[in-house]
């Protein structure tokens, strides 16, 4: 089906506030209240903030999401099995990279690209850090710190969905401390070598294009390279069993003497920091993302306490269970509005990293707590998976975790309040 | 060389907002309207490049409307035109949105400037009724008004431009039914026309830069009042009658009393 805008009378905030001034002077008096109808669904009136795109492409990204990715995410979740189709349709939509000029991509705002990935989440955790990786973990740094001819060569493809991308840079004994990696690049005769070994890196199993983040020896710094499926030494097996983001494939990187060609260096990657950008970007989608886990755990607790009658009435009508959905709701209306300024200010060029660490922390965190309270209500059937809040709840302790965890970016909020930091002795 | 095309296609397609509360995932468009934009712009697909100049939307309601038309653009039209009514006029009755359309394409064709720039306008696509009000007239109202032919609830549409004629297949309660029109002709679509596409997010963004046009009723010259009244609603009739026999013999005869002797 296609896309719909929902609004027309979404404006921009400036548009808005123009429009009520001219309303007020026209008027010469205040414009009488009129009653305005809560919707739990969208409590503070985030549709009055977005643009009109904005919310074509939030439309176009929620129909395709619960009309394609809905059906499958239970097979993908019991399977673990790599969902083939999943990029390939995203990129016919153009949901890859879709912050990104050229190169076939949409060139849409950060608010937009958080509306989609809090619209594939709604669906699966998963999904979106499948999405998350190609846009922001691998698009982003051939975008920012590669050759025309890397972007040229790579761009098109992954925001197709053709290639698929994976980022390395957590090892097994280096995840919270990324600072100290052992994998290593070292200079040779027409290019570098790269040996180690990374974990837990999602796509990995299926990936083509593997930017990879290694200590160089010749200078000590950090830099990215990009790998590609089939180089001799490169292997990715999958970790299976999960017990969490089962629906998406993650795997381990073993380089045991990689040779790449001086052509693989992304040589505007300059040191760390360049790696943390890549990582900013896509926990501040990821910020959005749980939003849309908790926003589905809502709706299905919520129908589902309407609908399921113990004592001779609906479990809806006992307080304890109004409690859980409105502090879940609560905290959905306040999350989202702390992510959508963050996007503003992003779009705007004035957002620091900090920012996205609060916003991430606090959504992941809130979101997990949240899910898990609400998981509750379901009595029994949170055992079942076709009840998918358990799923949620699984998927969300990871995102509290991955991307820096809850008390990593609480270091990093602390050292920004106190001027200490706190991460080691 | 190639000989150029006969004519080409100019596509107006009439879409209506109305909002479809039966689906989960709800759409503003009407789900036929939808259908009918997607014709276009596989029409656009399927014929040799260039043949089909111009695919453009065009809907006539409140400011609210314009959410339809910037649909219409981002899954592929090239243009749209909005005819706007008061915010809360009542909604425009099928024979007063017939004759908008009409008094609009007859604007177009009988311009010879417009006519020199663009083209006439050669094909209309417009859903088969509107999910609001069920009522299924416009499309052949306008074809009435304009006097050209129509091909209404069409499940296959193929078009040759060279011989200026289109061939459609119909479904109609005893099956299908194909009707060849000599262009220009009025399409209504059925539901099993086509399965329309999402808009992808790079023409979302590139749909904000296609122009739209914003007309008043009088520049048409149209009055909206309504005229229609609904006297009555009630359900159709129960099924009577119906019994049960004690065996296949028993149907077989039955049948052969009643003249169905084979499919």
């Amino acid at each position: 089906m296609l896309a719909f805008s929902r609004s027309q009378r979404a404006l921009t905030r400036s548009a808005r506030l123009q429009t009520l001034v001219v309303a007020k002077q026209s008027l010469g008096q205040r414009a009488a209240s009129t009653t305005v109808n809560y919707d739990w669904e969208d409590p503070l009136n985030l549709e009055s903030q977005l643009t009109e795109d904005e919310i074509a492409i939030r439309d176009v990204a929620r129909a395709y999401c619960q009309e394609n990715l809905m059906p499958r995410v239970l097979k993908g979740w019991r399977t673990e099995e790599f969902d083939h189709q999943a990029l390939p349709e995203m990129g016919k939509l153009g949901l890859l990279g879709p912050t990104i000029e050229g190169y076939g991509c949409a060139g849409a705002s950060n608010v937009a690209y958080g509306l989609v990935a809090r619209e594939i989440e709604r669906v699966d955790s998963g999904y979106r850090s499948t999405a998350s990786v190609q846009s922001s973990l691998v698009m982003h740094p051939i975008n920012e710190f590669g050759t025309d001819a890397q972007k040229e060569k790579f761009l098109p493809r992954l925001a197709k969905g053709e290639l698929v991308g994976a980022f390395g840079l957590t090892e097994p004994n280096h995840g919270s401390d990324p600072a100290g990696m052992e994998t290593t690049a070292e200079e040779v005769d027409g290019g570098f070598i790269i040996n180690g070994s990374k974990t837990w890196i999602t796509n990995a199993p299926a990936a083509d294009v593997f930017i990879i983040w290694a200590r160089c020896k010749w200078d000590k710094r950090v830099r990215g390279f990009i790998l590609e499926k089939g180089m001799k030494g490169l292997s990715a097996p999958q970790i299976k069993n999960k017990v969490a983001l089962r629906a998406s494939a993650t795997g381990s990187i073993f380089m045991d003497s990689v040779r790449v060609g001086h052509d693989s260096l992304l040589p505007k990657s300059k040191g760390l920091g360049s790696a943390f950008s890549c990582l900013n970007s896509a926990r501040y989608g990821i910020s959005w993302g749980v939003m849309g886990a908790l926003e589905d755990c809502l709706a299905r607790t919520r129908t589902y306490a309407l609908e399921r009658n113990q004592f001779k009435r609906p479990l809806a009508s006992f307080q304890l269970v109004q409690k859980k959905l409105a502090d879940a709701h609560t905290e959905i209306a306040l999350g989202l509005q702390a992510s959508l300024q963050v996007g503003r200010l992003k779009d705007e060029g004035k957002a620091a990293p900090e920012m996205i660490s609060l916003v991430k922390r606090n959504n992941c965190g809130k979101a997990l707590e949240h899910a898990r309270i609400v998981l509750d209500i379901l009595g029994g059937n949170a055992s079942s998976d076709e009840y998918h809040v358990g799923r949620h709840v699984a998927n969300l302790q990871v995102a509290n975790t991955y991307e820096g965890t809850n008390d990593i970016h609480a270091l990093i909020l602390g050292k920004a309040i106190t001027g200490i930091a706190a991460f080691a002795n | 060389m190639r000989p150029s095309p006969a004519r080409l296609l100019n596509i107006l397609v009439p879409v209506k907002r109305a909002v479809d509360y039966s689906v989960k995932i709800r759409h503003s468009m009407n789900p036929f309207d939808e259908i009918a934009v997607e014709e276009a712009i596989r029409l656009r697909e399927r014929l040799p490049p260039g043949t089909v100049k111009h695919i453009k939307a065009i809907s006539i309601g409140p400011a609210k409307s314009l959410d339809v038309l910037r649909t219409a653009l981002a899954v592929g039209a090239d243009s749209a035109a909005h005819v706007a009514l008061p915010e809360n006029a009542p909604a425009p009755e099928p024979l007063a949105i017939a004759k908008t359309l009409a008094s609009y394409i007859n604007l177009q064709n009988n311009d010879a400037a417009k006519v020199a720039k663009d083209g006439k306008v050669d094909l209309v696509v417009l859903g088969k009724q509107a999910i609001d009000d069920d009522l299924g007239v416009t499309g052949q109202m306008l074809a009435g008004l304009l006097g050209w032919g129509q091909a209404t609830f069409a499940s296959k549409v193929e078009v040759d431009v060279g011989r200026g004629e289109v061939v459609v297949t119909r479904e109609i309660d005893g099956g299908a039914e194909e009707v060849r029109c000599r262009l220009p002709v009025v399409i209504t679509t059925d539901l099993r026309l086509n399965e329309p596409r999402y808009a992808s997010l790079p023409n979302i963004m590139k749909a904000k830069k296609k122009p739209v046009e914003k007309l008043a009723p009088s520049d048409l010259g149209i009055d909206y009042t309504p005229q229609l009244q609904t006297l009555r609603v009630t359900e159709p009739p129960k099924r009577v009658g119906g019994g049960k026999v004690a065996s296949v013999q028993e149907l077989v005869e039955r049948l052969k009393g009643a003249g169905i002797t084979g499919v």
